[in-house]
């Protein structure tokens, strides 16, 4: 067969577009038109629907709908229980919470089960704080002329005070004013270091003239949001002394006798250590003011093992007795508290005394809605609700020491006591945080009932619920009541519209508490990831979430793989769908990457493919809204570290690259085109990470776009080197393409996934410049290489319909000036300013070209081929009625034997053949296409016979 | 040279009872060995009586000074002249506690105006070189348990606006007119400066569990804020001796306060029995005595102050006992 030279038509493209073009008729804003509402809603929806609310044409044009098929996954699959491995790190922890434990019981007479006071301690320390001034008045010091005239009533009153406690040498008044609550803090500290050192130095009665002024600011109550924190320090100091003082007795005893045995009777003391200790008795009983005279014989209470063995069960009552002389309700119940703390330690099985304490505290109780705590209240500008929680730590140490080991009929006594006094919510939560669990487990709905008639001022119903909810989550409730209860529980919760970040912190921070002995987390996984949910669901700003203090150590909690995976999944759930706006909130990123971090690493050989997508779309979810704005680099650093993290999922690594492409186009964007030295060199970073990138994929197609997508990126950012090395890349990349791939699961040929791509790839293939060190169209020549080397399907038509296509791009390419171009990127249109060589390359390519087609034309001429030689020769023919300039004679007679090839079996669609004749004879009424209307008379149509 | 004298008793507590025998060590220890013109030890107990400046003009208290009476005193000579070894000696002691004619082992009791205190008095006479060295020693003496029986004196009492007696009836404007009183003069109950009908109404009911106390054993009762209007700033007990000098010009009578313990701090509940608890100081209490020269008693105030300065007290006159 000859061959056919190629002459491309010559194109107006922008004439071509011009009459192609439809009529644009503006729309008058307030017209109808089917599509106008729903532009509008899209607009609208996303806006909408990150808000969370709930329209039907939001959530069904928006991308971050749950899928619906990953709820099937919500239960753990027992392939990733498989893979669940105990963490090494989190068991040695484990070991050694359990050691230090074991460590601490040996120290106290009591049983392990009772939580000591040493945990509360740390927490009131950082709960009760104050930002206020506060002051420590002391009536004494070693600076004698410090009180001045002003204060002469004052000295006169600490001289009387002196004489009382006998021969005190040096006395004056030294108030400390203006302390900021560390400044008080280390004085205190001083105090107590002062304590050691004046005993240490045998100055006895200095000591308890320092216990005796410390204990004394106990009964300031200016600054009382403090006095919890005060009562901790204080007390400390208190501990230290009756330390002091009985190891100092103790010692006594053990000069006659060899050494005292830990329970020794009073007989075996001597009598030097008796006077000793009943000296300091007498001088305490001395003390003139009641509170230092509680707190101080209070601290000393085991010395009465020296004097009597009734002596501590005969002081306990006559102590607890005496608290009811204090007049203020928040100094006395953490009298009492001190009291049950001494009592504890000293002589457990003395219950009475405890019960005793909870008994007036409940008689003194109504004291705290009486006017003279409210006018105090009032003059510290002090709310109730904030008031009240100040007592909590007082009475849940009452409680937990009384509830401790406490017969049931006792717990009933106390309850029904409680009850009477008009259900109060503090009591009740105090109630419930101390008791035992099963107790209150079992009574859950009388506990619902109480907490309802509760009036709520001062003291939010919720907190009570909490409280509630905590005991049954280490306790079942009857069966028949759960429903009832959660019902009820949900009323309350539900009212709950704005969880404060303190709460919630408080809420996990119990929960930990509650969960982390033992163990015990790891029964209650389901309830602990319906907490999550739950905090989750009200929590719609992350930054405030991820800033509640307990949120992260609550998730450590999850220590098993397959349910801390579940965990992080809603988490991440939760972000797509709430956060509205990118972030670079520190808090946030770093909290999320390491979420992200666990769903990666659960990922392994057995994880199903549905879990690694729902994990990838979760995780792409995340990457999509960070952005550090303007700050480019911090943003690639970004991808970078989010790369390496999560290497194992492939959706991830191509969401990165198209981040990492988008971040170039937007550098490109904010430069206007015009990169500086800097931004192009961060331009070809990002091209390089892309590069570098995309091998690591294993898909192939992905792969293959990819690069193309790159190229095209790189290209724009006038990268051309790394431009030609994409497409390079992709070219060489073409020959590996499977004959079938594996799409959602069924093989596929694919065949025509490769047309679609390189149809794409000739598109930019046409405007990438050539190498100045290689041959005219060396992509393109390469390219045609690989396709002819490409062992194709025996029976398919692909490889001729992608030469037509490389004959458009070809004639595209013999056009004087390109269809498109990309700004700032020479295409070969200017660089070869319609050069003739390159135009000759260019036809002999087209030539090399055609002759491949009608070659393959010619092989279909077998009977069972007839219908595709039919439709292909007739695509051959549209397309050199659309690209060649048909004036060419050999083309015309070539595109006159196609017409008649196509037609000549009888296989040709004849509706099609006379809608081609009728465009021709259109086409051949536009200017310089008369010789159209030559052609037309030469193509005759087949009539059916 | 660091000579040093020092006197042990054997008891840790140092109490001894008439008719029993004081003993313990004289302590002598030094590097070196000691010349000594003698040792000797003396027994000394002396009531000394003083006279008030309140009650008979600063004057006459100053001169007028009453004699100290010696109850007991008695002197041994422990060691002759000679030399100490070096190191520590050891010379024990036995005071036997015995009372000629019809004289009393008071109780030891430290007061104002009376002082009935019980001496042991080591010298160590040297010669002319050395200072001569004395070391003194107090020890207690406690009165033999009373005979008869002791039977509980329980006091109720009530307190009201209108049970108030010297209830002033103009108000006063000076600037701190209720400083506590140091003493208030017994049986009166009292309040300060206000006129009963601006009194704050209130009601405050209690007991005292026995007047007649046992002085090893605290002073007991209770307290009952029934009602009040206004806040109560704080309860005290305060304990009072009553001592009474005889002389020949007649008497002096006066009250001073020994110690004065709160019971109440801040506005305690209302209808909650508050408990009234005070332990008698040893010292400056001994049993409520009565003899021809002087007397010591004791008394107890209850005091209530009341916001913004109302001060209330009870008084209830304490007869101490040992049994």
């Amino acid at each position: 067969m000859a061959v056919f030279p190629w002459h491309s038509r010559n194109r107006n493209y922008k004439a071509e577009f011009a009459s192609c073009r439809l009529e644009a008729v503006p729309l008058e804003f307030g017209d109808y038109h089917p599509l106008k509402p729903i532009t509008v809603t899209e607009s609208k929806t996303k806006k909408v629907n990150r808000k969370g609310s709930t329209s039907s044409t939001s959530s069904s044009s928006s991308s971050s709908v749950v899928d619906p098929l990953s709820s099937v996954l919500d239960g753990t699959d027992p392939l990733s229980m498989f893979a669940a491995t105990a963490d090494p790190a989190a068991l040695a922890a484990a070991m050694d919470s359990s050691r230090r434990k074991r460590d601490r019981d040996d120290n106290s007479v009591v049983g392990s089960d009772f939580e000591p006071w040493t945990n509360k301690r740390g927490e009131i320390l950082a709960r009760y704080t104050t930002t206020e001034k506060l002051s420590i008045n002391l009536f004494m010091g070693s600076e004698k002329g410090k009180a001045g005239t002003a204060t002469l009533a004052m000295s006169e009153k600490v001289r009387t005070r002196l004489e009382e406690l006998d021969d005190f040498e040096e006395g004056s008044q030294k108030e400390l004013l203006n302390l900021t609550q560390q400044d008080y803090v280390n004085r205190i500290e001083e105090l107590n270091q002062s304590l050691k050192d004046a005993w240490a130095s045998d100055q006895k009665v200095k000591a308890l003239k320092i216990v005796i002024q410390c204990s004394k600011l106990l009964s300031d109550t200016s600054v009382i949001q403090f006095y919890p924190s005060k009562f901790v320090l204080i007390t400390d100091i208190l501990d230290t002394f009756g330390k002091l003082v009985y190891e100092r007795i103790f010692s006594m005893c053990v000069d006659s006798r060899s050494v005292l045995p830990d329970h020794f009777s009073p007989e075996n003391a001597n009598d030097t250590a008796k006077e000793t200790c009943l000296n300091w008795f007498f001088k305490i009983a001395s003390i003139r003011e009641l509170i230092p005279r509680f707190y101080v014989e209070a601290s000393i209470l085991k010395c009465n093992k020296f004097l009597s063995k009734t002596g501590i069960s005969e002081c306990l009552p006559r102590l607890t007795c005496m608290i009811r002389g204090i007049g203020d309700p928040l100094v006395s119940v953490y009298a009492r508290a001190y009291l049950c703390r001494v009592g504890m330690e000293v002589a457990p099985h003395l219950k009475e005394t405890l019960n005793k304490n909870f008994f007036d505290f409940l008689l003194t109780f109504k004291q705290i809605h009486g006017d003279t705590v409210q006018n105090q209240l009032v003059v510290q500008g002090v709310e109730l609700p904030s008031y009240l929680p100040l007592y909590p730590p007082a009475m849940d140490w009452i409680f937990q020491c009384i509830s401790y080991h406490a017969p049931e009929a006792l717990l009933t006594e106390m309850m029904e006591r409680c009850k009477k006094l008009g259900n109060n919510a503090l009591l009740l939560n105090s109630v419930m945080s101390a008791f035992r669990a099963e107790f209150i487990a079992t009574r859950s709905m009388d506990f619902i009932g109480m907490i309802k008639e509760c009036d709520e001022s001062g003291f939010p119903k919720h907190l009570l619920f909490r409280s509630l909810g905590l005991n049954l989550a280490l306790a079942d409730p009857p069966e028949s009541d759960r429903l009832q209860i959660l019902n009820e529980a949900w009323k309350v919760i539900t009212k709950l519209k704005n969880p404060q970040k303190r709460e919630v912190n408080t809420v996990l921070a119990d929960v930990i508490k509650h969960m982390t002995p033992d163990r015990a987390f790891e029964d209650s996984y389901p309830q602990l990831q319906l907490i999550i949910k739950k905090v989750i669901a009200h929590f719609h700003d992350f930054s405030v979430l991820f800033s509640v203090e307990k949120f992260l150590p609550f998730l450590d909690m999850f220590q098993k793989e397959s349910v801390r995976v579940e965990v992080c999944k809603c988490i991440m759930d939760a972000f797509i769908k709430h956060q509205q706006e990118p972030t670079k909130d520190p808090v946030i990123l770093n909290a999320l990457l390491h979420v992200c971090k666990t769903m990666h690493d659960s990922v392994n050989a057995l994880t199903l493919e549905d879990e690694k997508r729902m994990l990838s779309y979760l995780i792409n979810g995340f990457i999509k809204m960070v952005s550090f704005g303007r700050d480019f680099e911090q943003q690639l650093s970004f991808y970078v570290e989010s790369r390496s993290m999560f290497c194992n999922l492939e959706p991830v690594l191509v969401q990165l690259i198209h981040s990492v492409n988008r971040l170039a186009m937007e550098t490109r964007k904010v430069m206007k085109g015009n990169h500086s030295r800097k931004t192009a060199a961060f331009v070809r970073a990002c091209v390089a990470y892309c590069f570098i990138t995309i091998p690591s994929l294993a898909g192939i197609f992905t792969r293959l776009n990819l690069y193309l997508h790159s190229g095209q990126v790189a290209l724009a950012n006038q990268c051309l080197s790394q431009a030609d090395a994409f497409f390079k890349a992709a070219i060489s990349l073409v020959p590996e393409v499977p004959k079938m791939i594996n799409i959602d699961g069924k093989m596929r040929p694919s065949e025509s996934f490769l047309l679609e791509f390189l149809c794409n790839f000739f598109s930019t293939l046409l405007i990438v410049p050539d190498h100045p060190e290689h041959g005219v169209l060396f992509l393109v020549r390469e390219l045609l290489n690989v396709i002819q080397d490409y062992t194709w399907e025996d029976n398919s038509d692909e490889k001729i319909r992608i030469y037509t296509c490389v004959l458009h791009l070809l004639s595209a390419m013999s056009q004087e000036t390109y269809l498109y171009h990309i700004d700032k990127v020479d295409s070969n249109d200017s660089l070869y300013g319609g050069d003739s060589k390159f135009l000759a390359e260019n036809n002999k390519l087209c030539e090399t070209v055609m002759a491949q087609i009608l070659e393959h034309l010619k092989t279909l001429a077998k009977d069972e081929a007839l219908k595709r030689q039919s439709s292909l020769g007739l695509s051959f023919f549209n397309s050199i009625l659309a690209h060649g300039d048909l004036r060419n004679n050999k083309l015309n007679q070539l595109s006159v034997n196609l017409w008649h090839l196509a037609q000549r079996h009888g296989c040709a669609d004849t509706r099609t053949m006379v809608k081609t004749l009728e465009y021709i004879k259109k086409q051949s009424k536009q200017p310089d296409m008369t010789h159209l209307t030559e052609l037309a008379l030469r193509l005759p149509l087949q009539t059916r016979t | 040279m660091g000579t040093a004298l020092d006197i042990k008793i054997k008891r840790a507590n140092k109490v001894y009872h008439a008719g029993e025998v004081l003993s313990g060590v004289v302590v002598i220890s030094s590097k070196d060995s000691v010349q000594h013109q003698g040792v000797s030890l003396t027994m000394e107990g002396t009531v000394n009586l003083q006279l008030s400046a309140k009650s008979v003009g600063v004057f006459e208290a100053f001169y007028n000074s009453v004699k100290p009476i010696q109850i007991i005193n008695s002197t041994i000579e422990m060691v002759k002249p000679g030399k100490f070894p070096s190191g520590k000696t050891e010379i024990p002691f036995e005071f036997p506690l015995h009372l000629k004619g019809n004289k009393v082992l008071y109780e030891t009791y430290h007061g104002v105006f009376v002082n009935i205190q019980y001496t042991l008095r080591c010298d160590m006479k040297r010669s002319l070189l050395a200072k001569d060295l004395t070391k003194t020693c107090e020890f207690i003496v406690h009165s033999a348990p009373q005979k008869g029986k002791f039977t509980p004196s329980p006091v109720d009492f009530t307190i009201t606006p209108e049970t108030l007696q010297n209830v002033k009836e103009g108000s006063q404007k000076s600037g701190h007119p209720c400083s506590r009183p140091s003493s208030v003069l017994p049986g009166q109950r009292q309040v300060c400066r206000v006129k009963r009908a601006l009194l704050p109404k209130f009601l405050l009911r209690g007991h005292l569990n026995s007047t007649n106390c046992v002085i090893t054993q605290p002073l007991t009762g209770e307290l009952v804020v029934e009602s009040s209007e206004a806040a109560i700033r704080s309860v005290e007990l305060q304990l009072v001796r009553v001592e009474t000098c005889g002389c020949a010009e007649g008497y002096a009578r006066d009250a001073t306060e020994i110690q004065n313990i709160q019971i109440a701090d801040g506005d305690v509940c209302r209808g909650l029995s508050v408990p009234i608890y005070m332990v008698f100081p040893r010292l400056f209490t001994c049993p409520t005595l009565e003899t021809t020269n002087f007397k010591v008693e004791f008394e107890v105030n209850i005091v209530v102050l009341l916001h913004p300065d109302h001060l209330i007290t009870e008084n209830f006159p304490l007869k101490l006992c040992r049994i």
